[in-house]
């Protein structure tokens, strides 16, 4: 659209393998600056390869990613975005604070910026006080804490989440949601979410992107038009209810509750 | 703001010794009981000949006036083994760092480095001291290192590349190179794999060592030694050759363990014993 | 719940597909390539530092680095005159030496097996025994080995039975130390279902941790097959026992400087011997361990 577009994905498409499945196909999206838009579906409609050919750690078969103004090449070493896994992925022989430091550190700070840097990402999250610490004597929670602050300490334009918080019981993951909404508006970031919890999506997005089953395409787009900010009341108004319900009508129409389970063939190799 | 999940008790200093006596104390009876059968219930109860098994106090008594010669025979044949050991894991090391970063050639090769694995090196000895010379410790060194080569580039390369999908796509995400991905990923993961080989080794380097001294080699060696002095007949002094040989070994795994705690600070396996 | 590794894997023809086909086609097709290339690594070696001259690691001729051909076709010269060839009398040596390495095996492999059991059953064995299991390693088996001839020998038992509880020796070990590790690694839910069936102790063993243990067992028992051979030719050393391949490579090592050959053909032999073993036991695993193969990234 204009310059205020952060993401912008046309007519993109992916098929692994020769001649092989079709995971993604017809693609059209955009996100525009400060936004935060969820990509709900049900598994295997290609929601996590789609955020990561945005991210461009795969590659798409066709169409165009444009991301920042820039192709998603270009975005991805221009180090334009941080991302944000399931698992939060973090190096059990660096401390909390050097976890965080960790892209800083591949950028060339130098280390009084870093440790200023450090410190304010440490407020953000709420975890000020466990710089010393190793991952493995945090909770799940707060291990998904530090690499949130990870991803944002060199504060990229656009934040990539895939399913952040899928590991997470219940009541920690509805913390943790209002707590990533204060984050958003802190740092006036964007952000795309992938999750497969209507309730989340609807909570977190301002608008929320459903997917059909294999091969994905985007079938319907919701915005949520609940005010901000957004707090545990807001989970229990009306209009909440009502969102909910329209994107689950809009997944079933899609087709999602006919999808079958997988038998998983083999290793995954696509990146090793 | 909320307490960290896990808290480490800490316990008094009293408290911790006496758990570290209760810990050993199994194993200082199993001792003590070893003792007693060598000292008496071997030789007295079950008639086990000098030339098989000297009593434990003759033993040790040779051992006690012997030392002198024994320690300097049981540091020649450390320093081969020692030598054998770190050539052998240091170009070990090498091999999989290049074959990690050389994937399909490492993948391919892998199984053939673990069938090398199976194959006896110690028939060799006689081969390299041919080429080295009976005296040099060169030859004792080789077979030494070549017992060492395989198991740590197994495990090192295995440890390399064991690295989670999710952690290389994170890598990636930040535009690293392979070098970076290598520096501050790869080889952090591989350390702990590393070091089980490490430890592993000091004991084959040792048998490499005094293996290869027994085809020939220089009389301050300790397997030369042992078999002097059986041939004639001073049974005790080979018994405390083998102590020898057995307290260095134990002497030198326990340094890599060390070295090991020290490096592997964060690893669970350290965590879980320092608690 | 979807995840990348979820997506990434595709059920597909084309690459993806034709991927898990290649490396058992692979690593087959390999074998010849990586042969040829040895063979030309020490053929090239063998040529350069002789034509060369160069004294450094060693020197190189016809005595310290035989033509690899030379070495083959040795093996179909007799070993004296009007004498057997030497293929023949290096393979009947190398069934002399397997018998002893499967008996020690077999011996150690069990011993090991109980010894790891029991020791998992009980901390306080745990902590009483482990110490003298590892230190038992680093006791040469070279300096032990007459001893053991010696005194079994003078209680009547054969020599080669005495090479066999030598090669045990070098056996028992890594099967007692994956024992343990086997046995304790069984799932705690997995433990817990046994309990809900109100299972016994040995039922669970039999049923839950055994299995578990097995991937362990199996890593072991690779490790142990070569050691088995090791400690054949080693406990051949000491015991002075003319039969077997250790035997073969004392006699021929003091003919080295006349016959360089027949050691090195010993030596190929022997390796030959140790893979073998190696490759029989990697067989068995895959036949008894039906279990996902151990994942590369």
């Amino acid at each position: 659209m204009t310059a205020e577009s952060v993401v912008s994905i046309t007519k993109l498409a992916k098929v692994f393998g020769k001649g092989g499945v079709a995971a993604l196909e017809g693609i059209d999206l955009e996100v525009l600056r400060g936004g935060f838009v969820s990509l709900i579906g049900p598994s295997g409609c290609g929601k996590s390869t789609l955020l990561r050919i945005v991210g461009d750690i795969i590659e798409p078969t066709s169409g165009e990613v444009i991301v920042n103004g820039k192709p998603a090449r270009r975005a991805r070493l221009d180090r334009d975005y941080g991302i944000v896994f399931q698992a939060p992925v973090l190096y059990d022989w660096r401390t909390v604070a050097k976890n965080i430091a960790l892209p800083l550190e591949m950028l060339g700070w130098d280390r009084r910026k870093r440790a200023d840097r450090i410190k304010e990402m440490l407020d953000l999250v709420e975890l000020t006080g466990f710089e010393k610490l190793h991952p493995w004597q945090l909770s799940g929670g707060m291990q998904q804490r530090v690499s949130i602050a990870r991803a944002l300490s060199f504060s990229p334009a656009l934040l990539l989440m895939d399913e952040p918080f899928g590991a997470l019981d219940e009541m920690t993951r509805e913390r943790l949601n209002g707590e990533l909404l204060r984050i958003w508006t802190e740092t006036h970031s964007t952000i795309i979410f992938v999750t497969h919890s209507i309730t989340e999506a609807v909570f977190l997005s301002t608008r929320v992107a459903v997917m059909s089953p294999r091969p994905g395409r985007i079938t319907a787009v919701v915005d949520v038009d609940l005010p901000q900010p957004r707090t545990f009341e807001t989970r229990e108004s009306p209009r909440f209810f009502e969102l909910v319900t329209e994107v689950r009508e809009r997944l079933h129409a899609s087709g999602a509750h006919e999808v079958v389970e997988e038998v998983i063939a083999g290793p995954a190799e696509e990146l090793a | 703001m909320t307490a960290p999940a896990e808290r480490l008790p800490r316990r008094t200093s009293l408290q911790r010794a006496g758990r570290r006596l209760r810990e050993w104390l199994p194993a200082a009876v199993v001792f003590g009981l070893g003792i007693v059968a060598w000292q008496w219930i071997l030789p007295d109860l079950l008639h086990i000949e000098r030339f098989l098994l000297p009593r434990f106090s003759a033993v040790m008594s040779t051992f006690w006036t012997e030392r002198g010669d024994l320690w300097s025979a049981g540091w020649f044949t450390f320093k081969e083994a020692l030598g054998g050991w770190v050539i052998g894991c240091a170009a070990a090391s090498l091999f999989a760092l290049v074959l990690a970063r050389w994937r399909p050639l490492g993948s391919a090769l892998i199984p053939y480095a673990i069938a090398a694995n199976a194959v006896p090196i110690v028939a060799f000895a006689p081969i390299t001291n041919n080429w080295f010379g009976l005296l040099s410790p060169v030859s004792k060194m080789v077979i030494a290192g070549v017992l060492c080569f395989f198991p740590v580039m197994v495990n090192a390369l295995r440890g390399l590349t064991s690295v989670q999908p999710a952690s290389l796509e994170l890598m990636r995400s930040y535009a690293a190179s392979e070098r970076e991905t290598f520096r501050r990923v790869r080889i952090p993961t591989s350390l702990p794999f590393l070091f089980t080989a490490l430890k592993l080794t000091t004991v084959l380097a040792m048998i490499g060592a005094i293996v290869g001294d027994y085809f020939g080699g220089s009389t301050e060696a300790l397997g030369i030694q042992i078999r002097a002095k059986v041939g004639v007949s001073d049974y005790e002094y080979s018994w405390a050759a083998i102590i020898v040989a057995s307290l260095i070994g134990i002497a030198f795994y326990g340094a890599v363990a060390i070295v090991e705690r020290l490096v592997l600070s964060w690893h669970p396996s350290v965590r879980r014993r320092s608690d | 719940m979807a995840n990348a590794a979820t997506v990434v894997v595709a059920k597909g023809r084309g690459r993806d597909g034709g991927r898990r086909l290649v490396p058992v086609l692979g690593r087959l097709a390999l074998l010849p390539v990586v042969v040829a290339v040895l063979w030309g690594l020490w053929e090239g070696y063998k040529w350069l530092w002789e034509t060369t001259g160069w004294t450094e690691p060693f020197v190189v001729d016809d005595r310290t680095l035989p033509h690899l051909h030379t070495v083959v076709s040795t093996l179909f010269d007799p070993t004296h005159e009007d004498g057997p060839l030497l293929l023949t009398v290096l393979l009947e040596a190398a069934a002399f030496t397997a018998r002893e390495a499967i008996v020690g095996f077999a011996l150690g492999a069990s011993l090991g097996f109980l010894l790891g059991a029991a020791i998992a059953r009980s901390r306080v064995l745990q902590r009483g025994m482990m110490p003298y299991v590892v230190a038992s390693q680093t006791v040469p088996i070279l300096a032990i080995g007459p001893i053991v001839v010696i005194g079994l020998g003078s209680r009547g038992v054969e020599d080669w039975v005495s090479v066999s509880v030598i090669a045990a020796y070098l056996t028992f070990f890594p099967v007692t130390i994956n024992t343990v590790r086997g046995l304790h690694s069984a799932d705690p839910r997995a433990l817990e279902l046994m309990h809900s069936y109100a299972a016994g102790e040995w039922s669970t063993l039999r049923r839950l941790r055994v299995p578990s243990a097995l991937p362990y067992l199996f890593a072991a028992f690779k490790v142990s097959a070569t050691a088995s051979i090791v400690g054949a030719i080693v406990g051949e050393f000491s015991s002075s026992i003319q039969e077997g391949l250790g035997g073969a490579i004392l006699v021929y090592s003091q003919e080295y400087t006349f016959r360089p050959q027949f050691l090195w053909a010993t030596n190929i032999v022997a390796a030959l011997l140790g893979i073998a073993f190696f490759v029989a036991v990697a067989v068995a695993e895959k036949l008894v361990v039906r279990r996902a193969p151990e994942q590369l990234a």
